[in-house]
């Protein structure tokens, strides 16, 4: 990677492009892996609330359970970023999310 | 009254970027997301050097998806009293339609706000700017390795009130700084306690704050992994206790009155609360007894401020 010299940074070294911590993936951080069961999902946005990355995605992806509930919405881990830290599976009142030990 | 709010009415929108390197479980950033929702786009943040502000914006990254603005340790409030008067200025001049809304949010941490900002704080609120003040209190300096502040709760353990023979960690006997009370006595509008356990509160109490002009604080608990001594993923539950327990109250003023946001009919011990965090292990039964009376104390006082018993008893 070659790194910009003083006369291409921008003066004062202001970041011109917001939000650009995308780039950077915090999931390289994560030991344990939170996995949604959708079928007990009740979709109550808890674990969407509680995230501190933002990680867990509201996807408007229509889902119909065995059961035969069926749900607008569904809830996926973004696992790029996700950093494992379990408060979804801790928060959630269904115990929809397991935390599972990252395998490489 | 209007319909209370629930999670549904929480906007999609995220305006704090994944990727920034914020510790796992950090309650300061679900604290975060939270007031950036309310907040909405058209807001210019200030923040003083913190944790938060080091860990969301590394070079060359930024996770602040608003303009956001980096000043020294002191002088947040005063930056934001700046940019105010300068989007006034720019108003009259013509530079900026009259009826557009930008908003001025200083977001600082504990440190910023009770100690080193203290100053600039007051000068804002004494002055009247048209500023969002939101402190985020972790009770202490976790940026620099977990240093005492002036937000520290008794009995806390910290790198410079430690525990041994002597030092029985944080040593003030009485109720720490009382922010809301400071900024009250500034004859602020608006001032507000709330919670990230509690983020459609949080989300109430920020967009009621923006809607009143005028100076507003808001004090934000953030639950703190490593500086507390806490599992990642019990800084919600730990959040949510310290409501239960009563030693964290939800509560707002506006122009006189106070309410509690959220009433807690029975408490729980505050053992409860103190039990899962490393910082207050050392504690011993009669330690534990001295903090429960600073908290049945801070409980009525503000039983008596609201004018009914919004807080009850301790159960069992």
């Amino acid at each position: 990677m070659s790194l910009p010299g003083w006369k291409q940074l921008p003066i004062g070294a202001v970041i011109l492009t917001p939000g650009s911590s995308v780039e950077y993936k915090t999931g390289e951080w994560r030991t344990l892996r939170p996995e949604i069961d959708q079928e007990k999902c009740i979709r109550c946005r808890t674990c969407w609330m509680y995230c501190p990355e933002g990680a867990i995605q509201e996807v408007e992806e229509p889902y119909k359970t065995k059961t035969g509930r069926e749900f607008k919405l569904t809830y996926k881990v973004d696992y790029d970023y996700c950093k494992g830290c379990g408060i979804c599976a801790n928060e959630c009142p269904v115990k929809a999310i397991t935390m599972v030990e990252e395998v490489i | 009254m209007s319909k209370p709010l629930t999670v549904w009415d929480l906007p999609r929108e995220e305006y704090l970027a994944p990727g920034h390197r914020m510790c796992q479980g950090c309650g300061a950033a679900i604290a975060f997301r939270h007031i950036l929702k309310a907040t909405g786009k058209d807001v210019i943040i200030t923040m003083p050097t913190s944790c938060g502000e080091i860990t969301s914006t590394v070079y060359p990254h930024t996770a602040w998806r608003v303009p956001w603005i980096h000043v020294a340790f002191e002088n947040a409030a005063a930056v934001a009293s700046g940019i105010a008067a300068g989007i006034e200025a720019l108003k009259r001049k013509g530079f900026i339609p009259k009826d557009k809304d930008i908003k001025v949010v200083a977001i600082g941490g504990d440190g910023g706000t009770f100690d080193i900002g203290f100053q600039a704080l007051s000068g804002t609120l004494e002055r009247g700017d048209n500023v969002l003040y939101i402190c985020y209190d972790n009770e202490a300096y976790m940026n620099t390795g977990i240093q005492r502040s002036g937000a520290t709760p008794l009995g806390a353990w910290t790198t410079t009130t430690p525990v041994g023979k002597v030092w029985r960690g944080e040593w003030r006997p009485k109720k720490r700084k009382d922010l809301i009370a400071v900024a009250i006595a500034h004859n602020v509008p608006y001032a507000a306690t709330a919670n990230p356990a509690f983020p459609v509160d949080l989300y109430m109490k920020v967009k009621k704050a923006l809607s009143i002009k005028g100076p507003k604080v808001i004090h934000v608990l953030s639950p703190c992994v490593p500086g507390w001594r806490i599992e990642p993923e019990k800084s919600v539950e730990v959040g949510k206790l310290a409501v239960l327990t009563g030693m964290w109250i939800n509560y707002e003023y506006e122009n006189g009155t106070y309410r509690v946001t959220t009433p807690v009919p029975k408490r729980k011990p505050v053992r409860e609360y103190l039990r899962l965090q490393g910082r207050f292990r050392h504690l011993t039964d009669e330690e534990i007894k001295k903090i429960q009376e600073l908290v049945d104390a801070e409980v009525a006082r503000i039983n008596k401020l609201v004018g009914k018993e919004v807080i009850g008893p301790v159960e069992g």
